[in-house]
């Protein structure tokens, strides 16, 4: 078992729900039913694989890549097809692998319109080969693929799942992103020709990510670095996203139906996060030290911003979505100070970011299904008609302004902290002001968390909604989508090693190599 | 002077002749006369099967020149006019290929309008006769003639929908536009010739090279061959043609214009780049970096306006002659990163066929019941014919460069090489090439939203409930441009195999 899952288990569980995607698209439009079955089968074959290798995971191990597998791919250019996982692949992989068969239960009777569930799963298989391959590829072009592949699925999820404005959304989401990935790969190229061996000071020409971050830069001199960041800096930024590449954001997600919301604002941003931290940090410790101060600034802006934003919202989904921009910005903080702690704050931060705001716009579905807007100001007294969801949105928006207790708490209280000393070479004061700041945001989060909470959950309900039958409490379907994550946020908040205890030999390993 | 001449006569000999070198061309020779056969003896009756023909002859071809791959070795016949190599031998099957997907969409456009059919299909043979011989052409004439031998019956294709004025428009463009390229381009051969006292490439690049060599007569003379090829693979400011004669001809034609004529444009640029100018990069390089970086800018930001796929296309085209153009203006840095530029060409070459034919058989099976190319009526195609919605998105979105589709290896392969030396200029072309994938993302994606997000249009004149039946042959096209387009991709190792190729060592032997 053990050797079976050391060869094979990370191609299947990349490739199953491709593999379930191109059954999908034999089975006839019509059979509805096994359409819906087949897709929760794929996903669900995707998380039990995903479930083996955690078990089998050697966890005192966790700062070195495991399940190693090492193939020959496009040898003219001397990429390979490399995959590894490590405590900081592990916790992302294995929130994709939950996220998505909860949305597929979540799918199962709110297909949005215009219908289609067969186009629908497919896209939603697709994607989720993309986000699994890009947190284990370990070689650059492999991950630059699977950081594109899930750019159609989303395209298209937007494009004829979502609102009014969806056209439009969904190409500058398109744009955006592609935009940043396309200088990011010009800075992989400049990496391949730059990167020497520093014994024999031979030029490298590799992708492999492994031994690009144990060279460190070495033979880059530091002005080049700094060029090299900067195209990477755009690429992940945009998908992160950082101020002032936010902008689409809140179009993408106001436009995108429940699930589309879901998997962008769980997963999908935090593949910006992760090549910080898993490719542009360790790879160009120089250039990384020399943008700090900058990441550091914009990502304080962003908590600002995005809080601000939250404030003049009036639509519940637009608030949400501009929290994520604050939110990534305490990632973002977390990040930027360069040390274990700041990144291991920053990895907690993307999981619980993942379920809470995962979670956020599952509601944020669920009340337009039922109130049919999702106009702050026209809801209300939710506690009243549908208390349970009420009191889920309660406890989501506890955990999202970082309550103690809950897994909020972690991602953000330690970023912040971590602002307070950053590495050697950062100017201090500069961090520390970013510290403050910072911590104001968290105020301004609960500022719009509660206002938000207030105003559609409590109260009566209004006379237009008063009477009407839509309004039903959380039904089964939603209960067996939500519970897991609702568990999570409880589990992670009380029990925060449970991922820092996996992070840590990971990000320590990986600085030191780039120290 | 007379005396030098009968010099000429008296001294010559008939030349070695390697017969399998030339079989490819012999056999499609063979097959262009055996359709001419046909067509005599048989009359009317020969329609039914002159299409099949066409095509088996384009396969056949295809069998000595994997025969050629087989053996391995490079051949030069003619006194070294003519080579096989690796390099000539990729692009015969490009050109065979992408010619024998070009029959299989034309047969029912063909066969269904009132047009003659037997010599249309002549007439693509002899076209891609002239495209195979262009592959292995390493002199001035061979090329020149190479060039009209595919050019002429190319005028006579684009004008074949006779009783339409748009396609009679479209053959007189194109016509007049070749020819001035032609006189353009002999005048710039004869220049060449005259500084180097020889049409062979290889003579050609010993006699420019040196410091001897009249510097105003070389560039005038190399810049002017430049330019007679521009208009040939459409790069601006020498595409004006292309537009109207890609709207006005008939579909499947325009397929192999934009395909096969425009790759043989490039074949000939590649031969003399590689060989006849190697030693002048001085002259060549910023001509190209020019030609390539506002071919991308025009195509791209003219594209955007389209409102008819096919034009949009051509302009599209037009942007990735930039493309392919870019890596011709760092070749010269040095051997390996020729190397480089030219394997990237030719990957991009290969792909682009793969790609830019799928995206036209798709135009050609929606025209069949919409009989239009407005991208208006693609609205809502995915409702009703989402197979082919799918297909089209995957070609447009390959042509884009998104992964895991075909596109993004060819691209990449080229950014590649554009920043392999390091040098300023290739950096830059490097990023410009970035910027314009974004700039194009914007009108392939704009198709690919009337498909997926848009209803059917409410007012149409054709029926928008049931799905398109695509003629048997159409289907196959679209399922061989298809799977290469996604092998292309997922698997590039296949086609970097095959173009991994140089052309420098070979040339300059």
């Amino acid at each position: 078992m053990t050797d079976f899952l050391n060869d094979w288990g990370l191609t299947l569980v990349t490739f199953v729900p491709l593999a379930g995607a191109l059954v999908l698209m034999a089975v006839p439009a019509a059979e509805e039913k096994a359409l819906k079955q087949l897709a929760l089968l794929s996903s669900l074959l995707a998380m039990v694989i995903g479930g083996l290798l955690l078990i089998d995971f050697d966890y005192s191990n966790a700062g070195a890549l495991q399940y190693v597998v090492d193939a020959r791919w496009i040898e003219v250019i001397n990429s390979r097809y490399i995959l590894g996982l490590d405590g900081i692949s592990l916790p992302l992989m294995a929130l994709t692998l939950v996220v998505v068969p909860l949305c597929v239960i979540y799918s199962w009777d709110h297909i949005p319109e215009p219908g289609n569930p067969k186009a629908f799963f497919v896209l939603m298989l697709i994607l989720e080969t993309g986000m699994v391959g890009t947190f284990v590829a370990q070689d650059l072009i492999l991950f630059f693929v699977f950081f594109e592949v899930v750019l159609l699925p989303m395209f298209f999820m937007i494009a004829v799942w979502g609102g009014e404005n969806r056209r439009y959304a969904s190409i500058k989401f398109f744009l955006f992103t592609l935009f940043g990935s396309a200088l990011m790969l010009l800075s992989f190229l400049a990496l391949f020709f730059l990167s020497t061996d520093p014994a024999t000071g031979e030029s490298l020409r590799t992708f492999d990510m492994r031994v690009l971050s144990d060279v460190a830069g070495a033979g880059i001199l530091s002005a080049t670095q700094i060029w090299i960041f900067a195209g990477m800096f755009i690429g992940f930024g945009v998908k992160v996203p950082m101020f002032p590449f936010h902008t689409w954001l809140p179009d993408a997600h106001t436009e995108a139906p429940t699930v589309g919301s879901v998997i962008l604002a769980a997963i999908l941003l935090k593949l910006g996060t992760y090549g910080f931290v898993r490719i542009a940090v360790p790879m160009l410790p120089e250039g990384a030290e020399a943008w700090a101060p900058w990441i550091g600034l914009l990502a304080v802006i962003g908590i600002i911003y995005g809080a601000l934003g939250c404030l003049a919202q009036t639509d519940m989904k637009r608030l949400i979505a501009f929290s994520s921009v604050a939110h990534m910005g305490f990632v973002m903080l977390g990040i930027a100070t360069l040390t274990d702690f700041g990144i291991n704050a920053a990895i907690f931060g993307m999981v619980a970011h993942g379920i809470i705001t995962g979670m956020l716009f599952f509601l944020a579905g669920s009340v337009k299904e039922r109130y049919h807007t999702l106009e702050i100001r026209r809801l209300g007294g939710m506690l009243v008609q549908a208390p349970r969801m009420g009191w889920i949105l309660g406890f989501c928006s506890m955990a999202s302004l970082g309550l103690p207790g809950l897994a909020g708490f972690w991602g953000e209280f330690p970023a912040i902290l971590s602002a307070y000393s950053p590495a050697e070479g950062l100017p201090v004061e500069t961090f520390r002001t970013y510290m403050v700041v910072a911590a104001v945001g968290t105020v301004l989060a609960a500022g719009y968390l509660l206002w938000l909470l207030q105003r559609t959950a409590m109260g009566s309900p209004r006379e237009e909604f008063a009477n009407s039958d839509d309004i039903v409490d959380v039904t089964r379907t939603e209960w067996i989508a939500w519970a897991p994550l609702l568990v999570g946020i409880l589990l992670f908040g009380l029990v925060p090693g449970l991922i820092f205890d996996v992070t840590d030999p990971a990000v320590v390993g990986l600085l030191a190599t780039g120290g | 002077m007379l005396g030098s001449v009968s010099t000429l006569v008296v001294a010559f000999e008939r030349p070695a002749i390697d017969w399998h070198a030339i079989a490819p061309e012999l056999t499609l020779l063979g097959f262009g006369a055996l359709l001419t056969l046909v067509d005599i003896v048989w009359l009317e009756r020969g329609r039914a099967v002159v299409s099949a023909l066409a095509s088996f002859g384009l396969l056949a071809s295809m069998v000595p020149v994997l025969t050629l791959a087989w053996d391995g070795a490079d051949r030069s016949t003619f006194w070294g006019a003519y080579v096989v190599d690796d390099y000539s031998l990729v692009m015969k099957a490009v050109f065979l290929l992408a010619g024998y997907v070009v029959v299989l969409l034309s047969t029912n456009y063909i066969a269904e309008g009132d047009y003659w059919e037997n010599e249309y299909y002549q007439m693509l043979l002899s076209a891609v006769l002239g495209m195979v011989v262009m592959a292995s052409a390493r002199d001035l004439v061979t090329i020149f003639v190479a060039l009209e031998l595919l050019s002429i019956p190319a005028y006579l294709m684009a004008t074949w929908r006779k009783r339409d004025l748009r396609s009679n428009e479209a053959g007189l463009k194109y016509y007049l536009m070749g020819v001035f390229a032609s006189a353009v381009l002999l005048y710039g051969m004869s220049l060449l010739y005259g500084a180097a006292g020889s049409t062979m490439l290889v003579d050609i690049d010993s006699a420019i090279s040196g410091d001897g060599a009249p510097l105003a007569v070389v560039t005038l003379g190399v810049i002017f061959v430049v330019v007679g090829f521009g208009f040939k693979v459409s790069a601006f400011p020498f595409h004006t043609w292309a537009p109207d004669t890609y709207e006005g001809a008939p579909t499947p034609v325009t397929a192999f214009l934009s395909v096969a004529s425009k790759a043989a444009g490039f074949v000939a640029l590649l031969s003399l780049v590689f060989v006849g100018f190697w030693g002048r990069a001085d002259v060549y390089q910023p001509l190209m970096w020019a030609l390539a970086a506002a071919s991308m800018f025009g195509g791209n930001l003219m594209a955007l306006r389209q409102t008819n796929v096919v034009r949009l296309l051509a302009y599209s085209g037009v942007a990735q002659a930039g493309y392919m153009l870019a890596p011709l203006a760092v070749a010269g840095e040095s051997l390996a990163v020729a190397d480089d530029a030219l394997s990237s060409v030719v990957t991009y070459l290969a792909i682009y066929a793969a790609m830019n034919l799928g995206a036209f058989a798709v135009i050609i099976a929606v025209a069949r019941r919409t009989a239009s190319a407005e991208i208006d009526t693609y609205k809502g195609l995915f409702r009703y014919s989402p197979g082919l919605a799918v297909a089209m998105t995957i070609f447009l979105m390959a042509l884009a460069g998104i992964p895991p589709l075909g596109g993004w290896f060819a691209k990449f392969e080229i950014v590649l090489a554009l920043i392999s030396p390091g040098t300023a200029w290739g950096v830059a072309l490097g990023v410009i090439v970035a910027i314009n994938s974004v700039i194009a993302l914007y009108y392939y994606a704009r198709i690919a939203s009337h498909m997926w997000a848009e209803a059917p249009p409410e007012s149409a004149d054709f029926d928008t409930t049931t799905p398109i039946k695509t003629p048997t042959s159409v289907s196959a096209a679209l399922v061989l441009t298809g799977a290469a387009t996604l092998a292309f991709g997922i698997l590039p190792q296949w086609v970097g195999h095959f173009t991994d190729v140089s052309l420098v060592a070979t040339g300059l032997g």
